[in-house]
């Protein structure tokens, strides 16, 4: 059956702010898609952002949205679910927002494997300042702060991230929505601290700084940059260098959830008492 | 050299003349600008810096101190966010004694998200140990980044220079540049007489005990209280050098006025045409710019208002709870005049938000300020909507 879009965006603040052509909005529409695919009420949402272009989605999704400050998105969050761990919290974040200043957040929600799904717009730069590095910017790209190339390493989000502890663990991309759907489902089903990493593009502030200005050009360009995970596992590392595997990269179904095991802290305390 | 100038790059070429040897800065609107024309200046080969990028304010003004308390000239800018994101770094800066300057471009605190001007941002800092100047143009900003410094390094104190978001930061102007030689007959080099030297090694940061915190306050009391001297000093040397001077606080057509309107930022620029027009009206009201706000000129400022009827302040702030910030700066210190001398300071807000502040919106101020019963004047909401 169709989606209808209409039924989870509020219109009235349509017109979007987005560039014409940014993934921004393929993101937002499989985000849609997955709730809509798992027919949960709009009633049982929270979603919640950050700042920055991406963190405007809150603004347009037409359901318990919060709209906080840079970085600290998961930490809001954090607290949203554990008034209310009956309903879903979903995150959505920056490269800068997630993992810049607010790096710090996101490796301790992951340690703590709090039932909260986070998508991460990768899109390489700080949109929505005027296209300064990130820290998932490649080494030798073109920034507003690093005019002949990036110098500073970049995280692999996705690794980062499982690292940490998170027990979900995809990466998707713009230039396969479907796709992309079916990753997001698979972390708002998923009990735990589940990431999806998605690979985007802001053609607008990274993309006219490194020669693909344009939004189609820059979307092929990303989806020719991926394999996917069962290619990649044939792949060596020689054959993998500048490559982005794309699926399911990790999935833990053991650990317990946090909001979980504090109950069975409070459970414990009472019966002491 | 004349250069046109928006108020954020007047801000960085101010840098440029100070020879400012580190820049640690995280990226904001309206401020970005100030950063990047920096990163131009030093590409340029204009100015010999470093630039620390950093991954949130927190780490930009951390990485401002450790920069100077290694013994070199730092400067940095931000706006809103960012400078609260700063608070505990501000205090740091300032109680370790660090003259660290920065540039903060006033934007309105979030929520709702706003990147319009107001000064809640840098008023809400007023009580970290930073010297505050508050500008009204683009060479004012230029010039103010220079006398910052030399202020700051005589007392040992932070500096923060405040311009308005979008009004100053993205105007141009023609400004003038002095150019680094001739700011450095102004501007010594900076040399601090104790920093990290590996020559002769010091501990800094370290536990205080009840028995000697008080005193190491009462010494940057002292210090700020040395402030306001030097930067009397500072601005009298500068208009000697450089044919500009500012004041601390500017008294714009008060001879004789009965009525007073007390404005900082760019409403000072909007409120002097007002007052000339109402002058030449016939009605008995002048301008007192407000420039400094940490230390508070206090003696100055009463010196000014001593004798007069009413002071209508204009704060494009609000400290929720108790009205306007420089409304009561200017009443606390008008408390001590002799009743007979002491004028009824009314408050007013305005410009919120960024919301503009027009001609129209000040006449009316200084209108209303004449009739107003003094009961009704503790704070009166300007052009609110129903
Ligand atoms: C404390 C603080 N510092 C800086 C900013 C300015 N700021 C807004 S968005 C942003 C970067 C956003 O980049 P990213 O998270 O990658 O998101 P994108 O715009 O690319 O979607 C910054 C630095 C802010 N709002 N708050
Ligand atoms: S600046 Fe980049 S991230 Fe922001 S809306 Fe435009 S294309 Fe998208």
């Amino acid at each position: 059956m169709a989606v209808s879009y209409t039924k989870y965006l509020r219109m009235y603040h349509m017109p979007h702010m987005w560039c014409p052509g940014c993934g921004i909005g393929i993101i937002v529409k499989a985000i849609i898609r997955a709730f809509d695919a798992l027919d949960w009420s709009t009633d049982d949402l929270a979603f919640v952002s950050g700042i920055g272009c991406t963190s405007r989605a809150p603004g347009y999704l037409d359901m318990n949205t919060l709209h906080t400050t840079h970085g600290r998105a998961l930490s809001f969050a954090t607290g949203i679910k554990f008034a209310r761990p009956d309903k879903h919290v979903v995150v959505i974040s920056g490269d800068g927002d997630a993992t810049a200043i607010g790096g710090n957040h996101l490796i301790h929600a992951c340690r703590r494997n709090i039932d909260i799904t986070l998508v991460i717009v990768n899109n390489n730069i700080y949109g929505m300042t005027g296209g300064q590095y990130s820290p998932t910017t490649p080494v030798g790209a073109r920034a507003a702060t690093s005019p002949w190339g990036n110098i500073d390493i970049p995280f692999n989000v996705s690794e980062l991230v499982k690292g940490a502890g998170a027990t979900y663990v995809a990466r998707g991309h713009v230039g396969s929505g479907v796709q992309l759907e079916r990753l997001i489902r698979g972390g708002l089903t998923h009990k735990g601290f589940s990431v999806i990493e998605v690979l985007s593009n802001c053609h607008t502030q990274y993309g006219r700084r490194n020669r693909i200005p344009d939004a189609i050009d820059l979307i092929e360009h990303i989806s020719k940059s991926t394999v996917s995970v069962r290619q990649a596992e044939k792949m060596s590392p020689e054959e993998l260098k500048d490559k982005y595997a794309v699926g399911l990269l990790h999935q833990d179904t053991e650990r317990t959830e946090y909001c979980d095991d504090y109950n069975k802290v409070i459970e414990h305390a009472q019966l002491e008492r | 050299m004349q250069k046109i100038l928006t108020g954020n790059q007047s801000a960085a070429w101010g840098a440029m003349c100070a020879r400012a040897q580190v820049v640690s800065a995280y990226p904001i609107t309206p401020q970005t600008t100030i950063i990047e024309e920096l990163a131009d200046i030093v590409a340029k080969g204009l100015l010999d810096a470093q630039f620390i990028k950093v991954e949130s304010e927190h780490s930009a003004m951390a990485g401002c101190i450790g920069a100077q308390a290694a013994g070199a000239r730092t400067f940095t800018a931000t706006s809103a966010q960012g400078l609260a994101l700063m608070h505990e770094m501000l205090h740091w800066a300032a109680l370790a004694r660090l003259p660290v300057v920065m540039a903060n471009v006033n934007r309105a605190m979030a929520p709702g998200w706003s990147i319009w001007t107001d000064q809640n941002d840098s008023l809400a800092q007023r009580d970290t140990g930073w010297l505050q100047y508050y500008c009204e143009s683009n060479q004012e900003v230029l010039d103010t980044v220079i006398q910052g410094y030399k202020v700051a390094e005589i007392v040992n104190l932070p500096v923060m220079l405040v311009l308005d978001a979008f009004f100053l930061s993205h105007t141009y102007e023609a400004v003038d540049i002095p150019g680094q030689e001739r700011t450095s007959e102004y501007l010594p080099p900076y040399k601090p007489s104790i920093y990290l030297d590996v020559d002769d090694p010091h501990a800094f940061g370290g536990i205080v005990p009840q028995d000697i915190y008080m005193e190491f306050r009462y010494k940057m009391q002292v210090a700020m209280n040395e402030a306001l001297e030097a930067a009397e000093q500072a601005d009298r040397d500068f208009k000697t050098m450089f044919g500009r001077g500012y004041g601390l606080i500017e008294p714009y057509r008060l001879e004789g006025a009965d009525y007073v309107l007390a404005t900082s930022g760019t409403v000072t620029s909007t409120a002097r045409s007002v007052i000339d027009d109402l002058r030449d009206k016939g009605h008995s009201i002048g301008l007192l710019k407000m420039k400094l706000l940490r230390p508070f000129p206090v003696e100055l400022v009463r010196g000014v208002l001593a004798g007069r009827k009413r002071v209508a302040v204009l704060d494009r702030d609000i400290c929720v709870g108790m009205g306007g910030i420089w409304t009561q700066e200017i009443r606390n210190a008008l408390y001590h005049l002799p009743e007979d001398q002491r004028p009824s300071v009314y408050g007013y807000i305005v410009g919120l938000g960024g919301r503009d502040v027009k001609p129209e919106t000040i006449e009316k101020i200084a209108l209303d300020v004449q009739k107003r019963p003094i009961e009704e004047g503790e704070q009166v909401w300007i052009g609110l909507k129903e």
